[in-house]
């Protein structure tokens, strides 16, 4: 069963995805050659006769004959008379978090479920497999880069507890990203593979609408295949954003699709932004032992409570990461050595100022990947502003039949476990399973800077202008994590804040951790959030010591009272 | 006395009669409680106009009292059968001045107009302070800072007997690390007190011992002796480490109170017990790169769940730890001096005739910790403490048989010996004794983490608990093993970590146990035990978003039961 299943999986990283024969015949996909006919081998079918039949491969391995592919409009209206019975039940395009989990999740409760995926190169050239962002060029590589920044600071650490390790001890950029690559690969196939135990569809394609409920799939030699579905889940995601009008941006600049597989260091590095991926990727790469600015318009990760955000980039700052704030760039030139000249503009002077660097790193925003869906051809409505596809509460776009999930949809949180339980709610409910929403209320989130932070529920901004001033109750503490001590690490940063309705039961509105291990400390409360936690609540959990986490359940001073909140003892 | 109007009791009011001896000595515990901390002390009923009356005379001398409206609470009826018991005064109201009877409404205008009753007013209280703690570890401390927050006078008798091993200090690589630690529990020492002092409570280091009712005997390092009285105290001694009772132990053994100021490496090591402390040190001392055996005589982790305490000895066994299962030493006998020195330990097994030998530089032992309650003269005024462990009975509001003494932290018996737990009863006892509140401490799903090499979190109850007081059929675990993403790439024990959840399923799905072995598992444990706290359902744990990635979002996926008998083993990702 395994060797079948691997050797199945291998077949369709081949590009070629040969289904059985029954079931290629029986529901199809119907195939349309397009375009030239010349490349032989690349293994291109077509519709025979009336029967639709598997295409992408070419099982006689001859190029079709001339004269025999259909034009669209021709298949378009043979189209008509089989509108009840679509190849697919549900078709997901893009094989992200979120339409990988649907498409699981909908083959799982015994639908005909295909996922078509295509990751277009990025301007650099860089490319990846199946799982979409979060596993290729998002949280699983970034994380593990993070990590190894803070292996680095846990040997600096070592000889306070007794560890004798060399004074230097080098970084070797190669060898991380080798093995994180190595890691994210085995994800790729991990993937491929699932799709395969439950019998999805997988085609590796480019897809575009070419009506409500037709999909135009377009393979990287060119070659198409119309597939259409009952439903159809938009799950492309979305790619960072190039500033287009920086002179050089897109010729000599990288972002975080590249980072992530350079083969090499990217040496002394610009970051170009404030988005929490700009001072992550510039949090790991300063803990590496690289030289690196981050450069800012205006403020640090906007949408996060600003007071968090501001410790945040305090402690990058004290620990060699350098800031450019209020200052915005001008141009990147490569000099004759390779190095890249970048010129910048300081906004409150209007100054010009200028350095060279090895590697420019753009972190200024993503772009939904909506443009070439060609989506008004289904009559898809996007927000013409943010591109992004505009869905109601069950996930649904302006046409019924046709859903978008994860960071395509309009005022979705970019998150990759947001993505996945929407898309695994939409798939139960289109079959039928539960009729669920997703909420997306209080959902947590960690930034993986050096110093991480954790947050769920509202920031002290957010409640305030909710709640009104007089309405809300901050309570909070500067802490000092014990493994800090004996290595005397400077903890002026590591700080906690829970953010309260003022009225009795004071309800938890937020919670805001900054400090080691964010993320593992964050999930269970914002659980108790979810159950709607008061703060007495939270203060009757006895605390797990030692640790960071038991600090929240020991908040004891208000902000309003003007009181220290530096924790001494235990 | 007691037995005569018990009888009174049942014949008068068989509808009550129902409340069980404990509960009745419970209540009584309580009413001498309200008598005792309170200088008028008024059971009176809101209707009654004999009660209003008394009420209007002590307004009218401007003098404060308490109430209690027994038809306004629950147990009214048991409180005047009560009542009736310790004062032989059935009828409402009951008035107690300065902890006298008074009898009712016309026995109180009777003493007021004889004088006695103001007489009784101005007897002040003669004790030296409010409260006196006897112990500085955290649950007494804790205590003491709140009751001294609340504007009591407060004193705390801290007095540590050296271990046998004794204490002192020096350096090398393990030096560095134990300098480094004693630094740290130096400031929190110096932070302790000044938090005492900044509070304002007495911190005497002397060694307190009862001698007669409501008062101490206080002796310092020098061998003088002080005496205080106090209205209340609170036993917080703690437990201390105990020793096998075998030839040599307290001569060559150390214990864990010794061995985070030892100064010098231990070497090759024999770690004696399976307690978490037993188990604890055993991993950090191989973590260090020592040669560690843990002589076990039954089972690992008594106390949690089971099958989680075999999977944190596998995990510990599969990286160098050794196990010697079943033996309990029998002779530590010493072949070499030296820092350290060299040690044969002769052991037998529990199941047969059988003894082993082997060499150690250092026998640390572990087999559990023993309350400090036996010398400090409990017996003078007659707290009872359990023969065995030395540990302290008390009701739910940490009060023991004598009722103006309570106790909290590691010398109750059958409470939890945690840290958190004990600060958190101190807190609150003392809003309870001083601050008006009635919150108590809950001793029900509070949190703890093993710090084995790999972490153990758990909150609520172990497998085997929640089976024997729910039954399996009205169960259900969910459970799943996970690989760490930071694991991954280093290429560790993949199939090691373990998450499992308890769920009642005759309760909404309530989870009523919650597991997890993996890093970091304090840190994950914590968020969940407060969601705990607010009734955590399996729903709930299905409609929360994951943070992405970590290692506590395995529980906003779990999926496989246990009864399903499912590979719970991860493939991909």
């Amino acid at each position: 069963m395994a060797a079948m299943a691997v050797r199945a999986a291998l077949r369709g990283l081949r590009g070629r995805f040969r289904r059985t024969q029954a079931s290629a015949s029986a529901g199809g996909v119907r195939g349309a050659a397009q375009g030239a006919a010349g490349r032989a081998g690349s293994g291109r079918g077509c519709p025979r006769g009336g029967v639709p039949r598997c295409s992408g491969v070419g099982r006689d391995g001859r190029p079709p004959a001339a004269g025999r592919p259909r034009t669209l409009s021709r298949w378009r209206n043979s189209w008509e008379p089989c509108r009840g019975r679509p190849d697919y039940d549900l078709l997901v395009i893009g094989g992200g978090s979120g339409g990988l989990a649907c498409a699981k999740e909908a083959a799982q409760l015994g639908k005909k479920v295909a996922v078509v995926d295509y990751v277009e190169p990025s301007p650099q050239g860089t490319r990846w497999g199946l799982g979409g962002t979060c596993v290729n060029v998002g949280c699983i590589p970034k994380k593990l880069m993070h990590h190894a920044a803070l292996l680095g600071g846990m040997i600096q650490d070592a000889p306070h507890y007794g560890w004798e390790v060399p004074q230097q001890v080098p970084h070797d950029w190669r060898k991380m990203a080798e093995a994180v690559q190595n890691y994210v690969k085995s994800l790729n196939w991990g993937h491929r593979v699932q799709l395969q135990e439950r019998k999805v569809s997988y085609f590796n394609m480019k897809a575009s609408f070419v009506n409500e409920h037709m999909v135009r799939g377009v393979t990287k030699g060119g070659k198409e295949t119309l597939l259409s579905a009952k439903h159809i889940v938009i799950a492309t995601g979305g790619r960072p954003r190039y500033p287009t009008h920086i002179e050089g941006a897109v010729e000599h600049g990288i972002t975080s699709d590249d980072i992530f597989w350079l083969k090499e260091s990217p040496g002394k590095t610009l970051v170009v932004g404030a988005s929490y991926v700009a001072l992550e990727c510039a949090g790991f790469l300063t803990g590496l032992g690289l030289d690196t600015t981050v450069m800012m318009r205006s403020i640090p990760l906007r949408g996060f409570d600003q007071q968090m955000s501001a410790l945040v980039t305090d402690y990058m700052a004290s620990h060699g990461t350098r800031f450019l704030r209020g200052c915005t760039p001008l141009k990147v030139k490569r000099l004759l050595d390779n190095q890249l000249q970048v010129t910048w503009k300081d906004l409150a002077s209007g100054k010009e100022d200028m350095d060279t660097f090895n590697t420019v790193l753009w972190a200024v925003g993503r772009v939904p990947e909506t443009r070439n869906l060609n989506l008004e051809k289904a009559g898809v409505n996007t927000n013409p502003e943010s591109k992004k596809i505009l869905v109601d509460a069950r996930e649904a776009t302006s046409v019924p039949h046709i859903y978008a999930i994860g960071d395509t949809a309009e005022g979705r949180p970019e998150l990759t476990p947001t993505a996945i339980m929407a898309g695994r709610l939409l798939a139960q409910r289109l079959c039928g399973q539960s009729s669920d929403l997703m909420d997306y209320d209080n959902v947590p989130t960690t930034v993986f800077t050096p110093l991480e932070y954790g947050c769920v529920g509202l920031s002290e901004e957010a409640a305030v202008a909710r709640h009104g001033e007089e309405h809300v109750e901050v309570y909070h503490a500067y802490y000092k994590p014990l493994e800090f001590t004996v290595a005397e690490r400077d903890a002026s940063q590591c700080y906690i804040k829970m953010v309260c309705l003022r009225k009795p039961p004071k309800l938890v509105l937020g919670l805001h951790f900054l400090g080691p291990n964010a993320g593992e400390v964050t999930q269970g409360f914002a659980l108790g959030i979810k159950c709607g936690a008061s703060y007495a609540q939270v203060m009757r959990t006895v605390g797990i010591h030692p640790t960071c986490a038991e600090e929240v359940t020991k908040l004891r001073i208000t902000k309003r009272s003007g009181l220290d909140s530096t924790v001494t003892g235990c | 006395m007691s037995s005569l109007p018990g009888r009174r009791a049942r014949l008068s009011s068989p509808g009550t009669s129902r409340l069980s001896s404990e509960a009745r000595e419970e209540l009584r515990r309580r009413l001498q409680g309200l008598i005792e901390d309170n200088r008028v002390m008024i059971f009176s009923k809101s209707y009654c106009p004999h009660s209003t009356r008394v009420k209007e005379l002590f307004s009218s001398l401007g003098v404060e009292y308490n109430i209690l409206e027994l038809d306004q609470v629950d147990d009214g009826a048991n409180v005047q059968e009560v009542l009736s018991e310790i004062t032989n005064q059935r009828t409402v109201p009951n008035i107690f001045v300065n902890k006298v009877h008074m009898g009712g409404c016309d026995r109180t205008f009777q003493a007021h107009q004889s004088g006695l009753l103001q007489k009784l007013l101005q007897k002040e209280s003669t004790y030296d302070y409010d409260l006196i703690v006897i112990g500085g570890g955290s649950g007494g401390l804790a205590c003491a800072q709140e009751a001294a927050i609340l504007g009591k006078k407060v004193m705390v008798l801290d007095f540590v007997i050296p271990s046998p091993q004794g204490t002192s200090w020096v350096k090398h690589n393990w030096e560095i690390m134990t300098e480094a630690i004693q630094n740290h529990i130096g400031s929190l020492n110096w932070s302790y007190g000044l938090s005492l002092r900044e509070k304002s409570v007495a911190y005497v280091n002397s060694y307190g011992e009862f001698v007669e009712h409501h008062k101490i005997k206080a002796t310092n390092r020098k061998g003088q002796e002080t005496y205080y009285t106090a209205a209340k105290f609170v036993i917080a001694t703690g437990a201390r480490p105990r020793y096998l009772g075998i030839k040599g132990d307290k001569e060559y053994c150390i214990t864990s109170d010794d061995l985070f100021s030892l100064p010098y490496c231990p070497g090759k090591t024999l770690v004696v017990g399976a307690s978490y402390v037993a188990l604890e040190c055993a991993g950090f001392l191989a973590g260090v790169g020592l040669d560690v055996t843990v002589m076990v005589r039954s089972i690992l982790l008594r106390g949690f769940d089971q099958e989680m305490a075999e999977k944190v000895g596998s995990y510990m066994e599969h990286h160098g730890v050794k196990f010697l299962r079943k033996f309990i030493p029998v002779m530590v006998q010493q072949l070499e001096k030296g820092s350290p020195g060299k040690l044969k330990i002769v052991a037998k097994s529990t199941e047969g005739p059988e003894t082993i030998e082997g060499v150690y530089n250092t026998v640390l032992l572990a087999i559990g910790r023993e309350s400090s309650t036996r010398k400090i003269g409990l017996e003078k005024i007659g707290v009872k403490i359990s023969e065995k462990s030395g540990k302290i009975p008390v009701n739910d509001i940490e009060q023991t048989n004598v009722p103006y003494i309570y106790a909290v932290g590691d010398v109750l018996e059958g409470k939890l010996e945690l840290t958190p737990v004990a600060i958190q009863a101190g807190k609150l006892l003392a809003r309870r004794l001083f601050g008006g509140h009635s919150e108590k401490c809950n001793y029900i799903n509070v949190p703890t983490t093993v710090f084995t090499p790999l972490e153990y979190g758990c909150c609520g109850l172990s497998e085997e608990k929640a089976i024997e007081i729910y039954k399996k059929e009205n169960l259900e675990v969910y459970h799943t093993l996970f690989w760490p993403l930071e694991w991954t790439v280093a290429g560790r024990d993949n199939n090691t970590c373990y998450a499992k959840i308890i769920c009642n399923k005759v309760d909404n799905n309530r989870v009523i146990g919650f597991h997890i072995l993996g890093p970091n598992a304090g840190e994950v444990t914590q968020g969940f035990a407060a969601a705990m706290k607010c009734g955590l359902t399996k729903q709930l744990l299905d409609d929360t978003i994951g943070i992405h990635p970590t290692c506590g979002e395995v529980f906003t996926t779990l999926e496989i039961t246990k009864s399903s008998g499912l590979d719970i083993t991860q493939k991909g990702c």
